[in-house]
Parts: C-alpha cells; structure tokens; sequence
C-alpha cells in the first residue's frame, strides 16, 4: 500500500471514467428533463429492463422518500416500461439496446449520468426491486438526511442489502402491480452475514442472509455481495466500480467504523423474491447478461421452486426493528 | 412584574424560518436586532427585510462576513448588541439567538422567569483551566496562539500554524485583569453587564487580543462576563446538545414531545424542514402563563445515548457500518457464554442434564466437522445461522459472533473439541480465549474416551488419538497464553475424575448464580473400566498419551459420585 496503490487506483478510476464517457454514446435520449434541476436537486438513478409491472410502487415509494427527479437508463425492455416513465413529470429517460454485460452490468452508463447530472448533488443509485430506508425514514425526509450528512462533511452512505422473501414458495406469491413488494415478501434473516475487508479497496465486503443459506450454502465465496452504498454526494471525478458495492476514491467506501463505534446506516430492502422472479430468471439465463456468467441467476433457477422461509425468519415491521436487531444503526443521528 | 427582554438573531441561511422566528418575538412585544451574514446574497437579504417591514420592532444591523470560528461572529454580536441597547432603552435582558433557534415557550414566560431572576447573566462561562469538553483538542490553546486564518477554510495551514508554534512554543499574554473562560454563544445577559463589556474602556486592547484568538464566540462575552456580572448563572438558556465532535445536534418533527416536555425556553438547532415544530411552537398559546423550570436533562439522555452509540457502539456487534479492527471491539461478543471441552465425553447425557438444572440453551458440538450440532439439532437457528459445515466454516467467527448477537438474553452453552473447527490457525479459539464473555471449561485427554469405545481398526484409532493429542496440546498452549481474557478452567481427565462434582458445581454457579447448586444431582459418569486398558494399548502401539494425566491402570469404580 501507499503511492503505488494509490496511483494504480487513480488510473483505474480514470479508466472507468472514460468507459462511461465512451459508453455515453450508447444512450439515446427518450425524456430529458434535467435542464429543470436545481443545484440542490436529489436525484435517483437506475438502469432496468422489463420491470414495468414494478414500476408504480417504486415511483410513490420514492416519492414520498423526498425524490425530486428519476433518471433511468432503460436497457432494451419491451413491455412498455420507457412509455410509461416517460411520462412521468419526474423522470429523463435514456434508452439503449446495448449489452448490459458490457456496459460493467450498466455501471458505465450510470457512471456516465453521474458524472454528467449528479455533480454537487446528492444522488441514491438503486435496483427497481431495492427499497432504500435509514434511521427515522417514516418522520425524516431523504433532504434530512442528506443535509446532516452534509453538516458533517460526510459524503457517502452505507447500507446492507436485506434480501427479502415470501413464506412458501417464491412462486406462488404474486406480487400486483402498484402493490408493496414488502407485503408479499415481508420476511428476512436478522443474523447470519458475514463481513471482511477489502483491504484495497477499503470496503467491506458482506455476504450471508437467506440466498447464502439456502442457494449458496456449499459455495460460500460465490454468495452475492450485499455491502452497498447507494448514495453519494456525487462528484464527477468519482466512479462507481462494480454496481453499488463499491467506489472511487477509496474514502468513500468508508463508510463504517473500525474502532468499536457505530456510523450511521440504513438498508436496502431488496424485493427480489417475487413471482416475477422464475419468468425472470429463465430470461435473464438465455441472455447470459449477469454478472459471474449469470450463476446467481442460474442457481435461482435451478431452485426456482425454493421455499426461503424457516422457522427463525423475521417479519419487517419498520426500520427500528432492524435497528434493533443490529442491520442498521442511528449513530449518532437520534 | 416582568422585564422587558430583546433578542440579537444571527442569520446566515434558512432565512424564512428566521422570519417566523423573529415574528414571533416581536409578536409578544419583544424588540429584535437581526444581523445577516454578509455571504447571504442581496436577493435573500431584501426579501427578508421586506417579509418584516411591518413589524417596526424589527431592525437590522450592519453585516458582516461571518466564517466559523473567527472574530467575525463576535463582531456581529456586538453590532446587533449595540443596535439593540441604543434604540430599545427599555430592554432589561437580552438573548442572544440564531436563525436556527426555536423558542419553545411563550416569550412572556421567558421574560417573567427572567423577571424572577433580577441581575442574573446566564451565560455559561467555565475556566479554561478546568475545561475538559473542548473537541478537536484546542483548549488553552485557543488563548495562547495566534489564529490568523479561519480552520473551514484552509485546514491544512491552520494545523500547520498551530505545530509550528507548539514547536515554538509560543505563549501571548492575556490582557490584565482577564482570566479566560469558555462557554455556549447563546447567552442571556443584562442591560447592565452588556453595555459595561460594549462601553468597557479597554475594549480596543481586549478587542485586539481576541481578533486572533480560536474560537472568539465561545470565549470574549464569556470571558468579560466574569469582570462586570453581579451574579452569574454558568448555563445557557438555550437547549443545545453537541456531539462526540463538537458539532450540534438537530431537531426534527419526531422530537416535538421531548422537546415539549423539557419546558426549555428556547432550542437550537432545528432541522428548517421541521415543519411540525415551526407550527406547533410558534402557534399562538393562550392561558395562563406556565411557571415550570426548565428540564433538559431528559433531552441530554437521548442524545448522550446516541453519542454513546456512535463512539462505542453496541458490543458484539459486526455490521455494515461497525466492523471494529482486533481489540477495538468494546467487547467481542454480545454476552457471556460457556465452553466445554470434554465433558459430553465423560457424562451420560451431559448436554441434556446442563439444559435441565441450568436456564440456558445447550447446543452441541457448533464446530463438528460434519454440521453445527444446534440444540435440538435444527438445521437452522436463531437469525438465520444454518447448521451447513461448509457455510459455517467459511467464516466460523462471524458464525460464533451472530449467534451470539442473535440470542441476547440468553446463554448459550456448547461443547468444544480437538476434532472440532477451531479456525485457520486456530484463530477461532484465539478469539474466544481473548474473548471475557467466554467462560472455557477443558478436561484434557477426554476425546480419547469415545476412542476407546469405538470399534475398528486399531492403527486408525491410533493415528486419531495421536492426531487429537497433537491439536489438544496446541489449544492448551493458547488457553494458557498470557492474552487469554477468557475465564479457562483446565483440568486433566485424571484430576477430574477424582471428584468431579467440585468442578461441575463451581462451573454452575457461574453459568446461573441463583440456583442452588449444592442441591442439585450430577449427572452418571460413563463407564471408564476399560479406559486404563485402552491407554495402555495405546502405549504398546508407541503413543505416549500424556493429557489424560496419571489415569490409573485399573481405576477404583465409584458406585457413588460423592456430593
């Protein structure tokens, strides 16, 4: 470690930066709103495809969170999804048929817009199936948020990942359009991550919950990464480097504590278990767009009938529950 | 009767939450002096001066450019002062506010409360000498240096400047007869000791003095009070609690009912978007006019238990933003928990009688090779914990430490061994014997009991007891370090054998102190008669096995364990 390191990084971080420029080129236009932001604006990205049933309940959810403008890359989708965000009075839109894999899994392209529309702005980069909440969301807009993690000089914001789940099979929980995922698949593991340090990138890396039991469990170091640091206070000379997991520079991966403190997090409640999921999958496997050759996906395929539930699962109540039981903390924001 | 009471506000954002604010106060005939940081641009200043020109009793004063920490805010304080004494000759106390404080009260009560306080300052005002609450580790030499540029805005060269004179050693002089104090900008003074600091004739020299020194605002009113103050109350009236790093806390709407009971007068700082509380706090109260002492000290809990959190956290735990590096942990584990090395070996049933006598939960071998042993044997346990070796072993500290978390509020008790997982480098068992929640029971030389049982090639066994002898002798050899924090009892079989119930007892009363441990039953003792004669089979084959210490060729049976 030292001045190599950090030199390679710099040269990584620029690499990845001119891929999303180059990748730039790629993205078509659909809505373009984003000469209406304010310098204050906060900003939501996320790339999809094919997920116009789940659009609905993501659009209110962070609505009501304190969003004030959608920026969406829509890779290829054929329901309808780009029509229906288009019309959104929040939203710009990019479309694309390029390939997902060899946009880094659309972080080149998210990269792009960041460093296009999110300089100086506080951006939350989330999945159509992630639902960000932190300390005190039900009474706490996203703008308190950000604007205490700003009195201190903090830049970026770390969250676990939960994967959420249905009781019985995943498949024969529909989830309706407009509804809250989290009724369907309300339930989750409370304790059984598992967390080391990457010691060059300086993230933890967090793995465990309910896909490690069940669909990883004699594979341990394939199980998905579930760190994640969904929002920034962006700059344009930084870059994500794979999906939301980790950053460039360094520092901002930062984000918890190494003697003996808590920092304050929240969660990403991620709905990925939902009946949708099988339909998915299958489609998912035949592109062979994922990331790993798709073996997360084809491991969910494979169990597509799986029942995640056990008898020492918890069912999500609210944010002070997580809390509680240590998957989130306060800090010192009371 | 009561005094008439005015407020100095300094604003530098937010600046229609100021309005309100400053509305309000002059609703209940209080005069206010508002000065606008200098760095708000026209546009806002002229629209916040318009949104209160009805109100005659607000003025504003002459701007400066504020930076945190600097003379500047002194500066305003002082102009907005003398505005106020100058043109209200009527104002007995005067408050000094942000934009950001809310009061909390009726200014009547506040001015009738003061009424009741004829010639006190409130202004907190604590010798430097005496000060231990300081953050970023500048105390006394915030007198002592010079400060000449602001920290917010060239961090690398005020540190720089602040090592070079430590180097030097530099020491100024204090203007006779000041003796410095510190305390909270937001006080509370009267008429009479403000005008004689305004008026005092050094001010130009004291001025001087403070211009460059760190931190003016915490210092030059609290420091002069000292000189002209009939009576000092060292407090502020306004509600402010600061964190770990000396930055305040915010207010939101979910804090209205703390913040309604504390019965302080006036709170800082508040969230602008508290909507809630801007209305509910500065609605109109009527009846009559309450009389209660303030209370923070309810407030002062929450958030010294937040800072708590944030500077400590919770023990045991290990999560996406508290991953402690080794021995900053503030506790490994959540709570106590018991170990036993050989003792399922040498009792019948040793798992089911613990769980019997002791209110705790009894799992098995957590480390077998082949799964967790869970109590009851479930393939998964509390928070998710499956019983998969491979899942387990991939991180067997995290699995000790999640069940761990995963269970408070009650024990859990397992059982340890030589064949077991004990971690690459045994870091597991390294973990717990550094550990102080662990309470590590080993009778040595056990495992070979269920060896002298088993059927089966002799050379095999062999080889598994030479085996098992070699890992025992190394966890021995960690449990007898000098970092073990753990509470390790070691006995060998031999000894142990000899009045097993002594041991087991003193364990109990350990692992559930109220029960009476004297009254209950231990549990039978395997059948060890052939045991003898497997060791010494053992040593013909040209294993020395020395852990079971000086078992006896032919032990006496015990019909009866004595109790």
């Amino acid at each position: 470690m030292g001045l190599w390191s950090s030199y390679r990084l710099r040269w990584m971080r620029k690499r990845w930066k001119i891929r999303a420029f180059l990748k730039r080129r790629e993205l078509r236009a659909v809505t373009d709103r984003t000469a209406s932001l304010r310098p204050d604006s906060l900003l939501l990205f996320c790339t999809l495809r094919n997920e116009r049933a789940r659009l609905p309940f993501f659009l209110k959810y962070y609505r009501d969170l304190g969003v004030e403008h959608f920026l969406f890359v829509e890779n290829g989708s054929d329901d309808g999804s780009c029509e229906y965000l288009a019309a959104q009075p929040d939203t710009s839109v990019w479309t694309t048929d390029a390939s997902y894999r060899d946009a880094r899994f659309g972080m080149d392209w998210v990269n792009g817009l960041l460093a296009r529309h999110g300089h100086g702005r506080w951006a939350l980069v989330v999945d159509v199936d992630e639902f960000f909440i932190y300390p005190y969301h039900d009474t706490r807009p996203l703008r308190a948020l950000t604007d205490w993690l700003e009195g201190l000089g903090i830049r970026s914001f770390g969250t676990l990942l939960l994967d959420m789940y249905p009781k019985g099979p995943v498949a024969a929980h529909p989830c309706i359009e407009g509804q809250n995922p989290l009724e369907v698949a309300p339930w989750f593991d409370s304790a059984n991550y598992t967390m080391s340090r990457n010691s060059r990138l300086r993230n933890l890396w967090i793995q465990g919950g309910a896909r490690a039991r069940v669909f990883f469990a004699d594979r341990p170091q394939d199980a998905p990464a579930l760190n994640k640091i969904p929002l920034v206070k962006w700059h344009r000379d930084y870059a994500y480097v794979s999906s939301t997991h980790m950053l460039l520079p360094r520092g901002l991966n930062l984000v918890y504590d190494r003697v003996g403190g808590e920092k304050t997090s929240g969660c990403l409640l991620h709905a990925k278990f939902l009946a949708t999921l099988d339909e998915k999958a299958r489609e998912e496997v035949a592109r062979g767009e994922h990331y790993g050759n798709s073996r997360e996906y084809l491991a969910y395929h494979a169990e597509a009938e799986a029942d995640l539930w056990c008898k020492w699962s918890e069912r999500f109540i609210n944010w002070r529950q997580l809390e509680i039981m240590g998957l989130m903390s306060k800090g010192n924001w009371a | 009767m009561s005094a008439r009471l005015g407020c100095i506000m300094l604003v530098h954002s937010a600046l229609e939450r100021a309005a309100q604010v400053a509305r309000f106060w002059a609703a209940a005939g209080s005069p206010v002096v508002i000065h606008v940081d200098a760095r708000v641009p026209r546009a806002g200043y002229q629209h916040l001066t318009d949104a209160l020109k009805d109100l005659p009793q607000v003025r504003f004063c002459r701007r400066y450019r504020c930076e945190w920490g600097t003379w500047s805010l002194v500066a305003a304080m002082q102009a907005a002062s003398t505005d106020l004494l100058r043109d209200f000759p009527d104002v007995a106390h005067i408050y000094a506010a942000s934009g950001a404080c809310l009061p909390l009260r009726p200014i009547a009560e506040l001015a009738q409360w003061l009424g009741r306080h004829p010639g006190t300052d409130f202004i907190e005002s604590v010798n430097v000498a005496d000060v231990n609450w300081t953050k970023g580790g500048l105390s006394e030499e915030r007198f002592a240096f010079y400060f000449p540029v602001a920290f917010k805005r060239h961090k690398w060269l005020f540190d720089r400047l602040v090592d070079l004179q430590r180097r030097l050693g530099v020491r100024r002089e204090l203007p006779e007869p000041l003796e410095p104090h510190i305390g909270s900008q937001w006080w509370c003074l009267t008429r009479e000791t403000l005008s004689a600091i305004l008026d005092d004739p050094s001010r130009k020299t004291y001025e001087r003095y403070f211009r460059s020194t760190w931190i003016p605002d915490e210092s030059y009113f609290q420091t002069l009070a000292r000189l002209y103050a009939h009576r000092i109350e060292s407090r502020s009236l306004t509600l402010g609690k600061f964190d770990h790093q000396g930055r305040p806390h915010v207010f939101y709407d979910d804090h209205l009912q703390l913040l309604r009971r504390s019965n302080c007068f006036v709170a800082r700082k508040i969230w602008p978007g508290a909507e809630r509380l801007y209305r509910h706090f500065l609605a109109p109260q009527e009846g009559a006019l309450s009389q209660a002492e303030p209370q923070p000290s309810r407030i002062d809990r929450h958030f010294a238990r937040a800072t708590l959190q944030r500077v400590r956290g919770r023990p045991g735990l290990y999560m996406a933003s508290r991953f402690p590096v080794k021995d900053r942990e503030n506790g490994k584990t959540a709570e106590p928990y018991s170990v036993f090395q050989g003792f399922t070996e040498v009792f019948e049933d040793f798992e089911g009688w613990l769980a019997a006598v002791a209110n705790c939960r009894v799992h098995g071998h957590l480390f077998a090779p082949h799964k967790a042993e869970f109590a009851g044997r479930g393939k998964v346990f509390a928070g998710g914990l499956s019983d998969n070796a491979t899942l387990r072993d991939y991180n067997p500290r995290a699995f000790l430490t999640n069940l761990l978390w995963a269970t408070r509020g009650e024990r859990q008790c397992f059982q340890f061994g030589p064949a077991d997982t004990t971690g690459l480098r045994h870091d597991l068992l390294w973990f717990m014997a550094t550990d102080s929640n662990a309470q590590i029971s080993v009778i040595t030389g056990a495992w070979a009991v269920p060896l002298s049982r088993a059927d089966g090639d002799m050379g095999a066994i062999r080889r598994e007891a030479a085996r098992l002898q070699r890992i025992e002798t190394e966890m021995l050899e960690i449990l007898r370090s000098p970092w073990v924090r753990a509470r390790v009892r070691i006995w060998t079989l031999a000894e142990f054998l000899e009045n097993p119930g002594e041991p087991l007892h003193t364990l109990f009363d350990e692992i559930a102190p109220h029960q009476q441990a004297r009254l209950i039953r231990i549990p039978e003792l395997v059948d060890l008669s052939d045991f003898g004669g497997f060791l010494q089979e053992l040593r013909n084959r040209g294993m020395q096995p020395v852990l079971m210490g000086d078992f006896p060729m032919n032990p006496p049976r015990p019909d009866r364990i004595k109790v």
